[in-house]
């Protein structure tokens, strides 16, 4: 089973570590991690996304909640979510394939942000699987170099409000 | 003022009478900051041990012990007694001294990242970058130790912080933690539910683990029990939440617990687990207890409900608490029947053993020694054998029993019994340990003549780790591996040149007249108890 964990954390150094290092201690999934302020500059937002069967879940919420350094846990899944991911790539091209990829570009809603005679720097934000779905089909071309942010989630306006 | 000043200030604010430590370079500030303090410093012969006897004291007092050391080697050998503590919940604030903060990570002399490397066995742990926060820090450290599920934790203070200069003292009146609001006060929607199965239930019974005693829950306990009843077994922690000679007490449970008690668990058809964890010595199989019964837990950190067993009614809160709620609606129904079956079972299902009389039986001499002991006296027990027969011969009367269940650490005894009795100089503390565990703390005989702290140790030796053989004798056909304890000093000697009493048993001959002598002066003594090397637990 797939969870999201929106995760309110006291912005200080060390943080991080201490709650990646409560997954790999109790032997808790990663399968993305995303990390950055949010409004109020003494609170970040960590986005973990995880999996596991129920007492996992369970577990995962629970140790959360017990580090002195989370303020709040949200636990939902994928589709009660808006959830996106940014991905950079950097591609070469040539002559042959300059076109064709500038077309799966225009496809996927990517775009193109920097360029140099043969190489283009591609940027995309979207769901998980776009994401996925876009690397497949630049499979073909040389990919030199990706960096990809890790899910952001926010649960969705009216599945809050029903809570 | 200066930061060192400051944390003795804050020491001083929390009541502390005693700090257990090994000074180095990076926490001398603070070493010669509390020369100006009525605190007592105590000088350990290895930091390991610091931990354990504030842990001893902490168990007794009912307050937070404090160890200091310094930093690189001194914070890491800190880790064991920091993680002993962490894993039976007794709280502690560990200060380690640390290089200068603007030389830290850059790996100078004695520089060692202890908040990092204690991570996992710590409630929390702090390194402290500004003298000025030093105030608030020990404030909430103090808090978090002591507070919800106790715990170690940890300061780190870098030297120059401890020598910065800071304006005028104030310890803050209260801790505003918003990450941190234990929930003690059981909700009573569920209580109502327990007390509901309760009415309902013929064959009730509650597992008292270690939390009973951390919430000071032990009168609460023992009332519900005789009012309503109730039988009650208890996991190793658990030992002393009801004395052993209760009617209602039905043993330890577990791998080496009562045949009894287990049976009592079995049979049961409502199961109030309190502060205990359900682990793996207590409860072997975890599925299997929530099969034929319905399993209350209830603990005050929520993360433990659920962990290891999924109860049918989840209760987070103080076992104190909880308790005088549940008293608040009490009707329940009438036990009897259930309450004789289960004394029936613990008068003939009680362990025969067939001891070597040409050894002392520790089985037959710890329920004699713990005859004798006084009313109110601390008994610590060490790991290994000496532990599993300390659990299933020693009487509580109205004392403690104090051990570690959780790490399992051997060594323990020795300084937690040193801390046990600075906590209270007018109790008798016995500590137990085999001939393995006593020479991993033996360097402390020397603290305790220092400070004059007069433990009484008993020392069963049988030239082996006896745990270890045991398991090897049983898993591995006697094929016994790096058990063999030749070597070991005479400890006739060893006591004569620590200036110690030395007593020594041979068999069980006179046993009563020998323990009669080695409690009955408040002096430090060592009694040598030499027991049949092949003996099984």
């Amino acid at each position: 089973m797939k969870k999201i964990y929106s995760v309110l954390v006291e912005n200080r150094s060390g943080v991080l570590c201490k709650v990646a290092g409560l997954f790999s201690r109790r032997c808790f999934n990663i399968e993305s991690l995303a990390v950055g302020e949010t409004e109020d500059t003494t609170v970040s937002r960590m986005t973990v996304v995880s999996s596991g069967d129920e007492r996992t879940i369970e577990q995962i919420e629970k140790q959360l909640n017990k580090k002195i350094d989370v303020i709040k846990v949200k636990t939902f899944d994928e589709p009660a979510s808006v959830s996106r991911e940014l991905m950079l790539m950097k591609v070469k091209y040539n002559k042959n394939n300059r076109r064709d990829i500038m077309e799966t570009c225009n496809i996927m809603h990517a775009d193109i942000v920097d360029m140099s005679k043969n190489m283009f720097i591609i940027q995309i934000c979207d769901v998980p699987e776009r994401i996925r779905l876009f690397i497949s089909m630049m499979k073909g071309v040389s990919i030199v170099e990706l960096a990809r942010t890790g899910t952001l989630a926010l649960q969705k306006c009216l599945e809050a409000e029903e809570q | 003022m200066i930061g060192a000043d400051a944390i003795v200030k804050c020491l001083e604010a929390e009541g502390v009478d005693y700090v257990f430590g090994y000074p180095g370079v990076a926490i001398c500030p603070f070493y010669n900051s509390i020369l100006d303090s009525d605190i007592q410093t105590i000088l350990i012969r290895t930091e390991q041990n610091a931990a354990h006897a504030a842990s001893g004291l902490a168990r007794v007092s009912g307050k937070v012990g404090v160890c200091a050391v310094t930093s690189g080697p001194g914070a890491t050998n800190l880790i064991t007694g920091i993680a002993t503590a962490f894993a039976d919940s007794i709280p502690l604030v560990c200060i380690t001294g640390q290089v200068n903060s603007e030389l830290l990570g850059s790996d100078v002399f004695q520089e060692a990242d202890i908040t990092g490397a204690a991570e996992s066995f710590v409630k929390y742990s702090y390194l402290v970058k500004d003298a000025a926060d030093i105030p608030q820090i020990f404030k909430e450290a103090f808090h978090l130790a002591s507070t919800g599920r106790k715990g170690p934790v940890l300061i780190d203070v870098p030297i120059d912080v401890q020598n910065a200069p800071v304006g005028k003292f104030k310890y803050p009146d209260e801790v505003n933690m918003r990450t941190y609001k234990p929930t003690v006060k059981g909700n009573m929607a569920q209580i109502k539910k327990v007390i509901k199965e309760l009415d309902k239930a013929k064959r009730p019974l509650i597992c008292a683990g270690g939390g009973v005693l951390l919430s000071g829950a032990e009168g609460a306990l023992r009332a519900f029990s005789k009012k309503h009843q109730i039988p009650v077994v208890s996991t190793m922690m658990g030992i002393g939440a009801m004395p052993t000679r209760h009617p209602m007490y039905f043993g330890m449970v577990g791998n080496n617990g009562k045949p009894y008690a287990n049976r009592a668990m079995n049979e049961s058809d409502l199961l109030l687990m309190v502060g205990a964890r359900v682990a793996d010595r207590a409860v072997n199989q975890p599925d299997v207890i929530t099969e034929n019964k319905v399993l209350v837990h209830i603990d005050v950190d929520p993360a433990e409900i659920g962990k290891n067993v999924g109860p049918a009614i989840p209760l987070v809160g103080d076992a104190k608490h909880i308790f005088e709620d549940m008293e608040k609606e009490a009707s329940y129904s009438d036990y009897e029947e259930w309450v004789q079956t289960l004394t029936s079972y613990r008068d003939t299902m009680q362990p025969v053993r067939k001891p070597d009389p040409a050894y002392v039986d520790p089985a037959a001499f710890l329920t004699q020694l713990s005859e004798a002991m006084e009313e109110d006296a601390v008994y610590v027990a060490d790991v290994g054998q000496n532990q599993i027969w300390s659990c299933g011969y020693h009487i509580v009367k109205n004392g403690r029993f104090l051990t570690t269940g959780g790490m399992g650490t051997m060594g323990y005894s020795i300084p937690a019994a040193m801390g046990a009795k600075l906590a209270d100089k007018k109790r008798q503390v016995v500590a137990v340990c085999g001939d393995g565990s006593f020479q991993m703390s033996m360097m402390e005989l020397a603290t305790m003549r220092q400070f004059d702290v007069p433990v009484k140790i008993v020392v069963l030796k049988n030239n082996y780790l006896g745990m270890v053989r045991q398991y090897q004798h049983f898993t591995y056909k006697d094929n016994y591996s790096v058990v063999d304890l030749s070597g070991s000093p005479d400890l006739s000697k060893l006591s004569e040149a620590y200036g110690l009493r030395f007593m020594r048993l041979a068999d069980m001959e006179g046993a009563q007249e020998t323990i009669r002598a080695f409690l009955e002066k408040d002096e430090s003594v060592l009694l040598e108890c030499l027991i049949d090397p092949m003996d099984l637990v």
